[in-house]
C-alpha cells in the first residue's frame, strides 16, 4: 500500500545505466532531468548573484564619501538599476523556484522528475537567454538601462530613456517572465499529480507547500508584468500612448500594473526561503515542525493578502485609497507573526544542533525580524510619507531580502549541498562564512535606517557633505565589504569539498523528508524505493519508529508516551513494525544509499 | 486627544520632530509605532535567543515530539491582530490630519517639478522662482556662503510664511519626481497627469533643505531645493520685492514661459 518498490535493488545499476545520456557539456545542454536543470539554474543564478554583488560593492565605494567621483552619474544610475534588476529578477527568484525547487520538490514528493521535463528545460534556457539579454545592455553604445528596477513610466519611455539598453532590459523581463510562468505551471502540476502514494497534501513538507503557493502567485503576478512590459515596449516603439500624458495615457497605470506584479513578487521571492527555513529548523532541532497546519494556513494567507497590498508602494502618489491598502498591509504581519512563533515553537524544548544550515536560519530569523517589523511600520501611510524613497526603505527591504534570499538561501545551499553532490561542506569554513556575513549584515543596514530618517534619498549617486551622512555611509560600506569578504570562505569551501571530498551518505543530517531517503546524489529516476508516507516526516519515521509525533495534550504534557500517538490524525496511526509495507529499521528495507549516513543511533524511548 | 498631548516628550528615534503642525502628528505616530516595534522585537528576539541557548543539543536524548497546541496558536494569532488594528486606528486618524487641507490658506504655491529642477509659482502674487541643478540661480550652501560643488548647494528656495497655512499644488512637467522635505516628515510624488494638493503650516522661521526622492533620471541626485519660512511681514516684503524684480516688462522669454505653462495645463 505504501512502499513503492520501483525496481529490485539488484537492478539499480543497470537501471541507472540504462538512462545514462550524454555526459560532459552535452549533458548540461540537452538534459531534461530536473536535477541537472535545477543545478544549471542554481549555478547561473549564483554567478548573477556575484555579478550583482560586485555592483553593490562599487555602489558602496562610491557612497562611502560625499562628492565621490569614482563613478559618473550615468554609470551609477546604470549600476544600481542593474544591481536591483539582477538581484530581484535573475537571482532571488530563479535561485529558489528555478534552482532549489526544481531539484528538491520532485524528490520531496517522491516523484521521478518534474511533470513536464522538456518544458522545464525550456524554462531554464529562456531564463539564461533573458539574463544574457539584460547584461548585454552594458555592451550597447548608450549603456545599460538606467531607470531603476521598477522602470516607472514616463522615465522609461523612448524620450527619457532612449537606447538599446532599455529595450534589452524590457525584452529580458519578457523572456524570464515566460520562464517563471512555465516553471510555475510545472511545479503546480508536479505537486498535484506526481505525489507518491501516501503523500497527501497535508503530509507534504512545508518547502513543497511554499513552492506550490509561490507557483500560484507566479501565475497571478508574472502575466501582469509581462503585459506591462509589452505595453511599455509598444509605447517606446509603436507610438501607442498608454503611459504618456500627452497622448491621453495614464502614467500611474504603469505603477499599478507593476506593483500588482511587484508586491506578490516580494512574496514569490520570500515564500520559498521561508520554506527552506521551515524545513531546516525542525531537522536540526530533532522535532516536528510546530503548528504544521497553521504554517500552511499562514503561507496561504500571506499569498492571498499579497495580491491586495500593491498600492502601499504608491502611498505618496496621492491617488490611491490609503486606508484599504494600509489595512491589508498591516494584516500581512499576522500570518508572518504566526510563522515566527511556529519557528520558535519548533526550537522550543528541542535538541538544537548548530551546524552551518541552522546557524544561517538563526541569522535569517533575527534579520527578518527587524526587516519585518520595519515593514509593518511602512504599512502606515503617514510613516511612509516620511520615509518613502529614503534609505529607511532601502534598509528595510534589504534586510528582508538579504535575510531571505541570502541567509535562508545559503541555509538551503549548505543543507542540500550534500544531497546534490554526495559530499559534505566544511563546517568550520561554513561557520566563518556565517559569522562574517552576520556582522557585515548588521553593520551595513542599521546605519541605513538612520540615514533614511535623516533624509537621505535612495538612488542618489552622490550626496552633500555637512549633513552628518558621511560616517554612517562609511559604516555601511565597511559592512558591505565584510559581506563580500565572507563569500571568499564560501568559495574556498566549495573548492575544498571538490578537491578533498568527504562523503555525505544519503542522510547526513538525520533529516525528515523524502529526498534524504535516496542516495546522494540521487539516481536518474530519484528513487529505487520509497518508505511508507505516514506523516510529513517519512524518512524520520522510518529511521525513528519510536519517535513519532505526539499529539499535544492540552494542559499538562503527555509525558509517559502512552495513548495519543498520532491519535488526532487518523491516517497516521502507525502500528510499529506490524504493517507489511514497513520494513524494520534493520531489515531489508534500507534505502539504496548506505545506512551509515545516518548519524547517531535512535534512542529507544519515545521521549 | 491624549495620544497627541502626551507626545512632545517622545524620543525622535533619529527622525525629525516635525517643523510643521502636520509633521508633528506624523512624528508622534512614528515614535509610537517604533516603541511598539521595539517591544515586539525585543520579546521575539528574547524568545529566539532563549531557544537558541537553552535548547542547544547537549545530549542525544530524543526531545518530545509535540506539534500542536491550539490555544497557544490562537493566542499568537489574535494578539498580533489586535496590535495591528490599534496601529491602523492611529494611522487613520493621523493620515486624515496630515492630508487635511484648509479652506482658506494664506498663500498657494504651484510647484512644478521637472528634469532637473523646481519651479515655484505664486500665482496670485505673480511671482515665480525657478532653479535648475545645472544652473543654480542662487548658489548658496547650508552655511549661507556661496557653495562650490553643485552637490553642496541648496537649490531654489520655496519661500513660505511661518505660522500660516500654505497650500502646495504639486505637478510634474515630465517624469515622476518626489517632493520631499525631511524636516516636514512629508513626501509626495509629482506625477505627470495628476495634481496633488496639500498644506504645510510651518511653525517657526528657518531654512529647511529638501530634494527629489523619486528617481527621475541623470541628475536626480542633484535635484535639490529648500524651504525658507519667513515671518509673515517679511514674507510680504519678499513678495513685493520679487514682484518688482521679476516683472519689469513683458519679454519674449516671459511670453514663451507663459505659453509653456499654458500647454502644460492643457495637458493635465
Amino acid at each position: 500500500m505504501t512502499t513503492i518498490t520501483v525496481e529490485p535493488p539488484a537492478l539499480t545499476h543497470e537501471h541507472a545505466e540504462h538512462h545514462e545520456g550524454p555526459t560532459g557539456i552535452l549533458k548540461w545542454l540537452t538534459s531534461t532531468d530536473h536535477k541537472v536543470i535545477g543545478l544549471s539554474y542554481m549555478i547561473t543564478s549564483l554567478v548573477l548573484f556575484f555579478i550583482a554583488g560586485s555592483m553593490a560593492i562599487l555602489i558602496r565605494i562610491q557612497l562611502s564619501n560625499p562628492h565621490s567621483t569614482l563613478l559618473s552619474l550615468q554609470q551609477y544610475n546604470e549600476l544600481f538599476t542593474m544591481h536591483g534588476s539582477l538581484m530581484m529578477y535573475l537571482f532571488a527568484g530563479p535561485f529558489a523556484f528555478g534552482g532549489l525547487a526544481n531539484y528538491i520538490v520532485p524528490l520531496q514528493v517522491g516523484a521521478p522528475d518534474m511533470a513536464f521535463p522538456r518544458l522545464n528545460a525550456l524554462s531554464y534556457w529562456l531564463y539564461l537567454t533573458g539574463s544574457i539579454t539584460m547584461l548585454m545592455g552594458f555592451l550597447t553604445a548608450s549603456g545599460a538601462a538606467a531607470f531603476s528596477w521598477v522602470a516607472y513610466a514616463p522615465l522609461s519611455d523612448a524620450i527619457h530613456s532612449p537606447g538599446a539598453g532599455s529595450d534589452l532590459w524590457i525584452l529580458s523581463l519578457l523572456l524570464t517572465g515566460f520562464s517563471a510562468v512555465f516553471t510555475g505551471v510545472n511545479l503546480i502540476t508536479t505537486i498535484f499529480y506526481l505525489r507518491s502514494p501516501g503523500m497527501t497534501m497535508f503530509r507534504m513538507p512545508i518547502f513543497t507547500w511554499n513552492m506550490l503557493v509561490t507557483a500560484i502567485l507566479i501565475l497571478i503576478a508574472f502575466p501582469v508584468l509581462t503585459a506591462a512590459m509589452v505595453l511599455l515596449f509598444a509605447d517606446r516603439h509603436f507610438g501607442t500612448h498608454i503611459f504618456s500624458v500627452t497622448g491621453g495615457g495614464v502614467p500611474v497605470l504603469y505603477q499599478h500594473l507593476f506593483w500588482f506584479f511587484g508586491h506578490p513578487e516580494v512574496y514569490i521571492l520570500a515564500l520559498p526561503y521561508f520554506g527552506i527555513v521551515t524545513d531546516v529548523i525542525p531537522v536540526f532541532s530533532r522535532k516536528p515542525l510546530f503548528g504544521y497546519k497553521g504554517m500552511v494556513f499562514a503561507t496561504m494567507s500571506i499569498a492571498a493578502l499579497s495580491t491586495g497590498v500593491w498600492a502601499h508602494h504608491m502611498f505618496t502618489t496621492g491617488v490611491v485609497l490609503l486606508p484599504f491598502f494600509s489595512l491589508m498591509s498591516y494584516l500581512i504581519a499576522v500570518p508572518t507573526g504566526i510563522k515566527f512563533f511556529n519557528w520558535i515553537g519548533t526550537m522550543w524544548r528541542g535538541q538544537i544542533k548548530f551546524d552551518t544550515p541552522m546557524l544561517f536560519c538563526v541569522g535569517f530569523l533575527l534579520g527578518f525580524l527587524m526587516g519585518g517589523l520595519t515593514g509593518v511600520m511602512l504599512a502606515s501611510p503617514p510613516i511612509d510619507f516620511l520615509t518613502h524613497d529614503t534609505y529607511f526603505v532601502v534598509a528595510h527591504f534589504h534586510q528582508v531580502l538579504f535575510a531571505t534570499a541570502v541567509f535562508a538561501g545559503f541555509a538551503g545551499f549548505y543543507y542540500w549541498y550534500p544531497k546534490m553532490f554526495g559530499r559534505m561542506l566544511n563546517e568550520r569554513l561554513g561557520k566563518i562564512h556565517f559569522w562574517i556575513m552576520f556582522v557585515g549584515f548588521w553593520l551595513t543596514y542599521l546605519p541605513m535606517y538612520v540615514l533614511g530618517l535623516k533624509g537621505m534619498p535612495r538612488r542618489v549617486a552622490t550626496y552633500p557633505s555637512g549633513l552628518g551622512w558621511h560616517s554612517l555611509n562609511e559604516m555601511a560600506s565597511v559592512g558591505a565589504y565584510l559581506i563580500a569578504g565572507s563569500f571568499v570562505f564560501f568559495l574556498v569551501n566549495l573548492w575544498v569539498s571538490w578537491r578533498r571530498p568527504v562523503p555525505a551518505g544519503s542522510n547526513p543530517w538525520d533529516a525528515h523528508t523524502l529526498e534524504w531517503f535516496t542516495t546522494s546524489p540521487p539516481p536518474h529516476h530519484n528513487f529505487v524505493k520509497l518508505p511508507p508516507v505516514r506523516s510529513e516526516r517519512p524518512t524520520w519515521d522510518y529511521f525513528h519508529p519510536d519517535a513519532l509525533v505526539v499529539a499535544h495534550a492540552n494542559g499538562n504534557g503527555n509525558g509517559n508516551g502512552h495513548g495519543t500517538v498520532n491519535g488526532k490524525r487518523p491516517p497516521m496511526s502507525y502500528a510499529k513494525g506490524t504493517d507489511a509495507g514497513i520494513p524494520s529499521a534493520a531489515g531489508s528495507g534500507e534505502p539504496s544509499g548506505e545506512p551509515s549516513g545516518e548519524p547517531g543511533t535512535p534512542p529507544g524511548g519515545e521521549r | 486627544m491624549p495620544f497627541v498631548l502626551g507626545a512632545c516628550r517622545l524620543p525622535t528615534f533619529f527622525g525629525y520632530r516635525g517643523a510643521t503642525t502636520q509633521a508633528h502628528d506624523s512624528h508622534v505616530l512614528f515614535a509610537g509605532t517604533v516603541i511598539t516595534a521595539i517591544v515586539v522585537g525585543v520579546i521575539v528576539t528574547l524568545l529566539i535567543l532563549w531557544s537558541v541557548f537553552r535548547y542547544r543539543r547537549r545530549s542525544e536524548d530524543m526531545p518530545k515530539q509535540f506539534q500542536y497546541h491550539i490555544p497557544l496558536e490562537i493566542t499568537y494569532t489574535v494578539i498580533p491582530i489586535i496590535i495591528v488594528l490599534v496601529l491602523f486606528g492611529f494611522t487613520v486618524v493621523t493620515e486624515n490630519a496630515v492630508d487635511a487641507v484648509a479652506p482658506n490658506p494664506a498663500v498657494a504655491v504651484k510647484v512644478t517639478a521637472f528634469q532637473w529642477g523646481w519651479r515655484f509659482d505664486y500665482t496670485s502674487q505673480h511671482v515665480e522662482v525657478i532653479g535648475e541643478t545645472t544652473e543654480d540661480p542662487d548658489p548658496v550652501g547650508l552655511n549661507g556662503s556661496p557653495c562650490a560643488p553643485a552637490v553642496d548647494c541648496l537649490g531654489p528656495g520655496l519661500v513660505l510664511p511661518a505660522g500660516q497655512t500654505s497650500r502646495i499644488v504639486l505637478v510634474s512637467a515630465d517624469v515622476v519626481h518626489g517632493f520631499y522635505v525631511p524636516a516636514f516628515n512629508f513626501s509626495r510624488y509629482a506625477l505627470p497627469g495628476v495634481t496633488n494638493v496639500f498644506d504645510f503650516t510651518v511653525k517657526h522661521p528657518g531654512i529647511y533643505r529638501a530634494q527629489c526622492t523619486q528617481f527621475c533620471g541623470l541628475y536626480h541626485a542633484l535635484m535639490f531645493f529648500h524651504v525658507v519660512a519667513l515671518p509673515p511681514a517679511q514674507f510680504r516684503a519678499w513678495v513685493r520685492s520679487e514682484q518688482a524684480a521679476s516683472h519689469p516688462a513683458p519679454s519674449i522669454a516671459a511670453a514663451k514661459r507663459a505659453l509653456a505653462s499654458a500647454s502644460g495645463k492643457a495637458a493635465s
